[in-house]
């Protein structure tokens, strides 16, 4: 018999029991839709995370004091200012354009009797490009500023939100930041979450009015947390982070494998959140393709029913003239058929609901759009098919190797 | 001289069942020649029915010799007897074992489908067969829409649209009323003219019996009586 007679036999076939044909087929929707909608959320995840880091800046580098391994407490340095004007060398370190040292610490900021706990952040006034600072209003901290210990302030609007409830027209306003007053010179564009907390809960201030007034110093005077880092471009990142590991080796004398300060950089950090969300796509996927096995013994329990309900047919089609191979691929045919239609709905089901999580997401203020990736559709597909297969396979069998005469003898 | 569709010789068939083995059939011979309307009749449980399996190669035998058409049957395969019954073997049922999804054309046609053969030629082939049996006028209506005489008349054409050496026709008026059984054992005898294809009944009636050139009798799994009836 030819292809095209086959599924047309198959389809008469599966239409003259709709009901049971229909239930069947939604076992397979249901997994495949899973298994896509899953991936589809996966996967946009991570370009999400991955495109809110991107915006950061990819050639940022970060230094922190402190090595990977346990190092001696001895031998151990903190980063310090003199590190930082150290990187500037242009021919010890061609690949970097700019150094932005920062002080890192807690604190409460008040105004009018309204209080917000957030991040202090003391930097110079390079730290503007370094991490490409956006303004909503007023200017970035100016050198002036920097190196009068001016008490001036720029917030993130989530505590501009909180302590104003609005973001503009803040400039010129007095708010106390550790009991200290402190005058608002500019607020920051929102940015969302990123790597290190999020951006829009913290307050920034001159490096020197931080250390000299707000966060107490555990290493002494000219100590930094850490040190923001701009390479030439992205190209650049791995050259750039290899210097700034030679520079600061030599000068805080550390031997091979003892570094006492770490470098990350962007793609390091974008490599180790790609592999938690591979293995959140993994996780998600996996579980979707247990719905989908549970599916496909959902079909071999109804291709079951049907050889038995069949016998009589079976038996009727051996007496005349089919061969074990007829019968096996006239049944492999229906089930397979049975998954191929469950594969397509699930996949149209999969990617209407990956778009009403996309919708959902867009409307509480989620930036998260799913990606129906290719590669899902046809992971989809293929798996659907080989469990129509598989599961297809089994009762077929039972019914090519069936006895003529007992099954044409069967009630 | 009349050449040989059916020569059986000793025919042994053994069933397990369970710890117990029975003996349906032991040492049936019997011969059948090209064109010849013949009649197996015995009471129940004589064999009769495991006799049929093995003409119709639908069984195989334990012990003995079959040759159907000058085929070796007896030692072939599954697929080489299924390729038999496809080409050779005509079966007409008691209950007919028409598929109630399918048009009288369509089922027809199911043999053919099993040789092989392409879409228009099985068409033309199946539609000759359905106008042998005077069905020429209700080629599309499905089973449940034709009454038990027209529908073993569709039985009967798929039987011999692949021009069998043998038609096996088990109690074939067996559910229908008398007269219509008449007309059906008619269209059977006429096809036999017709076509010279050999017609074996198997069946309980005497009256169906009569209508016979020859009645192979069955008791114990033993042919008894093969005596011949004047051609």
């Amino acid at each position: 018999m030819n292809m095209s007679q086959l599924l047309l036999e198959a389809l008469e076939s599966l239409n003259s029991n709709k009901m049971r044909s229909g239930l069947t087929v939604l076992g397979i929707v249901i997994g495949v839709a899973a298994v896509i909608s899953m991936l589809a959320v996966g996967n946009g995840a991570e370009a999400s995370i991955t495109g809110s880091i991107n915006q950061v800046g990819t050639n940022l580098l970060f230094v922190f004091s402190g090595g990977s391994q346990d190092v001696r407490p001895r031998t151990s340095r903190p980063l310090t200012l003199a590190d930082a004007a150290a990187l500037m060398d242009p021919f010890a370190a061609p690949h970097l354009q700019g150094v932005a040292p920062a002080l890192q610490g807690r604190g409460e900021v008040v105004f009018a009797g309204e209080t917000k706990t957030t991040d202090i952040l003391g930097v110079t006034p390079v730290y503007e490009s370094v991490r490409n600072i956006k303004l909503l209003e007023g200017t970035f901290i100016s050198e002036d500023q920097y190196y009068g210990h001016a008490s001036v302030v720029i917030l993130g609007v989530d505590v501009a939100d909180k302590l104003f409830s609005h973001r503009d027209g803040l400039i010129g306003e007095t708010v106390r930041i550790e009991g200290q007053p402190f005058r608002v010179v500019g607020v920051l564009a929102p940015q969302g979450g990123s790597a290190f907390g999020s951006a829009d809960n913290q307050v920034i201030v001159p490096l020197t009015t931080a250390e000299a007034r707000l966060v107490s110093r555990r290493g002494g005077e000219g100590t930094v947390d850490i040190l923001f880092i701009q390479a030439v471009d992205f190209q650049a990142v791995p050259a750039a982070a290899e210097e700034v590991a030679q520079i600061l080796r030599t000068r805080h004398r550390t031997p091979v494998g003892e570094d006492d300060f770490t470098v990350f950089t962007q793609e390091s950090i974008l490599n180790t959140i790609q592999s938690v969300t591979g293995v959140l796509t993994i996780f998600l996927g996996g579980i979707a393709a247990i719905s989908l096995l549970v599916g496909g013994i959902g079909i071999m329990n109804i291709m079951l029913v049907s050889v038995t309900e069949r016998t009589r047919e079976i038996g009727l089609r051996k007496a005349l003239g089919a061969r074990k191979r007829d019968i096996l691929i006239q049944f492999v045919t229906e089930s397979s058929l049975l998954s191929l239609i469950g594969g397509i709905v699930g996949i149209i089901l999969g990617w209407l609901i990956s778009f009403a999580v996309g919708r959902i997401a867009a409307a509480t203020g989620n930036t998260f759009t799913p990606i129906v990736g290719f590669d899902a559709i046809l992971l989809a597909t293929v798996f659907s098919a080989a469990v129509g297969l598989f599961f297809g396979i089994y009762p077929a069998n039972r019914a090519a190797n069936l006895e003529p005469v007992e099954a044409l003898r069967y009630e | 001289m009349m050449e040989l569709v059916v020569n059986a010789r000793g025919l042994t068939k053994v069933y397990k069942m369970g710890e117990v083995e029975v003996e349906a059939l032991r040492g049936a011979t019997l011969t059948i020649r090209r064109g010849e309307v013949v009649a197996i009749m015995g009471p129940s449980g004589s064999g009769k029915s495991t006799l049929m399996n093995i003409l119709g190669c639908l069984d195989r035998p334990t012990a003995g010799e079959y040759f159907l058409d000058g085929a070796a049957v007896a030692t072939m395969n599954d697929d080489e007897l299924a390729s038999i019954r496809n080409h050779k073997v005509g079966f007409v049922f008691q209950s007919f074992n028409l598929l109630s999804r399918h048009s009288a054309l369509a089922n027809v046609e199911l043999p053919l489908r099993y040789s092989g053969m392409t879409n228009g030629h099985r068409r033309e082939r199946a539609l000759e067969a359905l106008t042998a049996v005077g069905l020429e006028s209700r080629v599309n209506h499905r089973p449940t829409e034709l009454s038990g005489g027209q529908q073993q008349r569709v039985a009967i054409a798929r039987a011999i649209v692949n021009d069998p050496a043998i038609i096996m026709a088990d109690e074939p008026t067996g559910n229908l009323d008398s007269k219509v059984g008449k007309e059906i054992i008619a269209t059977l005898l006429r096809l036999n003219k017709e076509r010279g294809t050999t017609l074996i009944i198997i069946t309980h009636d005497a009256a169906v019996g009569e209508q016979t050139q020859r009645i192979i009798r069955i008791a114990d799994g033993m042919v008894v009586d093969p005596s011949e009836v004047a051609a």
